[in-house]
């Protein structure tokens, strides 16, 4: 029996096939010259996406509240920006105090006063980044989440909106998306009725990139109170950082190992 | 001793008919609430940042474990063996199906994306209380429904007990479940407790016996069936122990916060300046809800009277609403304690500054979803009672199984009398 798949003789191949024969491999050579360096490109370009997290690294911060200046919100305002939290608008029927209220924040400056020694501190607060975080353990679908990493985060493909983890969170670091959000940017995909937080800037680190923007900013402010880095990594500036100064987590009591740690308070 | 005949709800059509229609109506006004929450998100309600549950849950957790609670009567005339009880073991089970129906609408009906039920249902995170509810919720309704069964069908009658059983066991771990979902929550101090587990078990007791005795008394009252002396002083002296039981865990509650000093600011402000929720305390909770009802029930006078009764248990589910809307929503409103020993002075996101509580304010639309939730469980009574046999013709002294007491002092020849 015949194989209908067996290559047929090259000889038999007449003019007419030896034409079209040359004329695709034409064709196929220009296509090659025109889109492979935009795929070589691509796929140089996202490499570090394609490459699986892995626990090798810990990413954290470290906030120096000495030098967290009063009045500074530089990093609130390029957090902002860079996770386009800036776009949400309020709704012309809302009050303003019912709309601070509501809007999503991620990072917060809160100035304190030790009720003893009458010392004030400033600080920003954003997600702990917890090792055993409360928000995933109580969210029903697994949709609040714990990268390799270290990063905690939301999958907002299967949060239901339950806000179980904002009862559970102990910074109350989360925010709910209480609207529809009409302008966002496509790196932070934003969806009524999911809730988010700080994902320590995830799209930086999925392209190699080596801060956060509230860091970023606060250099740029002048007042370099915040270093982020691998905590894992005994050369690195934030675990250097750690071993010279004390440090402390917020609600230690807690023991939730968090990624974002604090001294002078 | 006489047979119980089961019979449907039989009132004039037009009466039915009617009350059929206010009921869809409320259930039609809280759909739309529900649509329009959906369409335009949360922000057209109450609930902010601070305080993510608002009234929608109150109503929600007050109909679950109400529906646990309902289910007490059948328990008691199966699993403890009280004949007294058996004849509403029917009229028990529907009451708790329909109202754990009405209150997980209304939980589902107020997720930010309540069209995502299906991924609620189908992928789980096995750590999480909410998960467990999940099956423990779509169990027990399975479970009342072979209980119903077993309960009407002469098939199902060899199966009643051991149903019974395990209907008792599932309510138990159902409620201390819904109780577990704010007893474990580490990071409110309000909550961090887990004696809320038993104590939303002994709520349920109470505020689900007061919904059972009060649509017992209306659909029975309507028709004209009669209700007897004897089983209407029994549920009364029953809702009585169930509302000291409350008090008792309520006193215990914060006892046990007052215990360590870290939570003496969470007492004090809830007890003595913590506005609203302090109203809602001690005059919802502790006086509408445990005090004028425990008077009425053991006043020498007003304890024999019906209205009366029926006015006690109004009152404990007000004040079961209240007790849920200072658990609820009060321990959400008091600053989390992030910073012990420092004040703050200035946030951006309302960290108590100056150990401000957190602002809400329940929207109408919020209320509406709630009443909706109600008016679905009471339809579904309605709808049942109506079109099967689950009400008995009568409750009468003399048709009543004799008392178990009265058989233990007559001896074997009483019982067999």
């Amino acid at each position: 029996m015949k194989d209908h798949h067996e290559p047929t003789d090259p000889t038999d191949a007449g003019p007419a096939d030896s034409g079209r024969r040359a004329f695709m491999g034409v064709a196929a050579g220009i296509t090659a010259a025109v889109v492979a360096p935009g795929v070589v490109l691509h796929s140089v370009t996202a490499a570090p996406r394609s490459e699986a997290v892995t626990s090798d690294v810990r990413w954290g911060l470290l906030i120096d509240t000495a030098k967290c200046v009063d009045g500074c919100s530089a990093c609130v305002d390029a957090c902002d920006r860079e996770n386009g939290l800036n776009l949400q608008n309020k709704p012309a029927s809302a009050s303003q105090e019912h709309w601070d209220d509501q809007k999503a924040v991620w990072i917060r400056k809160v100035q304190l006063q030790d009720n003893q020694t009458g010392r004030v501190t400033n600080l920003p607060l954003m997600c702990q980044h917890c090792e055993h975080p409360p928000c995933v353990d109580v969210c029903p679908t697994g949709a609040s989440f714990k990268r390799a990493d270290g990063i905690v985060m939301v999958d907002r493909h299967t949060c239901i909106g339950c806000r179980y983890c904002m009862m559970a969170c102990p910074y109350k670091a989360r925010s709910f998306i209480h609207k529809a959000v009409e302008d966002q940017l496509t790196r932070v995909p934003r969806g009524k009725g999911c809730v988010e937080s700080c994902n320590l800037c995830v799209h930086r680190r999925d392209f190699g990139e080596d801060s956060t923007a509230c860091v970023d900013a606060c250099r740029e402010a002048g007042h370099e109170a915040i270093v982020f880095g691998d905590l894992k990594d005994p050369e690195s500036s934030i675990r250097k950082h750690l071993a010279e100064m004390a440090s402390r987590q917020i609600r230690e009591d807690l023991s939730l190992n968090t990624g974002v740690r604090y001294s002078g308070i | 001793m006489k047979r119980i005949i089961y019979r449907e709800w039989r009132i004039p059509p037009a009466r039915y008919w009617g009350l059929l229609g206010i009921l869809a109506s409320v259930v039609v006004i809280g759909a739309l609430a529900f649509a329009y929450m959906e369409h335009e998100g949360h922000w057209v309600t109450g609930m902010s940042n601070s305080v993510v549950w608002g009234t929608p849950h109150v109503f929600a957790v007050f109909l679950i474990i109400s529906a646990s609670g309902a289910l007490n009567i059948a328990s008691i005339g199966t699993v403890f063996r009280k004949p007294l009880y058996k004849p509403l073991g029917r009229l028990s089970g529907l009451l708790s199906a329909a109202l754990l129906m009405g209150g997980l609408l209304v939980l589902v009906l107020d997720l930010g994306r309540p069209e995502r039920l299906v991924v609620a249902m189908t992928t789980y995170n096995f750590r999480s209380i909410f998960a467990w509810n999940i099956f423990l919720y779509s169990g027990f309704m399975a479970i009342v429904i072979a209980y119903l069964w077993s309960m009407a069908d002469r098939h199902g009658e060899p199966y009643n007990r051991p149903i019974g059983i395990l209907a008792t066991f599932w309510r138990l771990a159902l409620t201390t479940g819904t109780g577990a979902i704010f007893g474990f929550l580490v990071a409110r101090q309000a909550y961090d407790a887990a004696i809320l587990a038993p104590m939303f078990v002994v709520m349920s007791f109470a505020y689900g016996l007061a919904i059972f005795m009060l649509v017992m008394m209306f659909t029975f009252t309507e028709e004209g069936r009669p209700i007897g002396e004897r089983i209407l002083c029994r549920l009364k002296n029953l809702l009585g122990i169930f509302i000291l039981g409350v008090f008792y865990f309520t006193l215990v509650y914060h006892l046990t916060k007052l215990y360590g000093a870290k939570n003496h600011d969470l007492v004090g402000w809830l007890l003595l300046d913590g506005g609203i929720y302090t109203f809602m305390f001690w005059v919802g909770w502790v006086l509408v809800g445990g005090l004028m009802p425990l008077g009425i029930i053991y006043h020498p006078v007003l304890s024999k009277d019906r209205t009366w009764i029926a006015a006690a248990c109004g009152l404990v589910i007000v004040g079961g609403l209240a007790s849920m809307y200072v658990i609820i929503i009060g321990s959400q409103a008091y600053p989390m304690q992030m910073f012990p020993g420092h004040t703050v002075l200035a946030s951006g996101f309302f960290d108590g500054v100056q150990g401000e509580a957190s602002r809400y304010s329940p929207t109408i639309p919020e209320v509406l979803l709630g009443l909706g939730g109600v008016a679905i469980a009471l339809l579904i009574t309605s709808v049942g009672v109506r079109v099967l046999q689950f009400l008995p013709e009568s409750l009468a002294d003399d048709v009543l199984p004799v008392d178990e007491e009265k058989i233990v002092e007559q001896g074997p020849a009483g019982a067999k009398a």
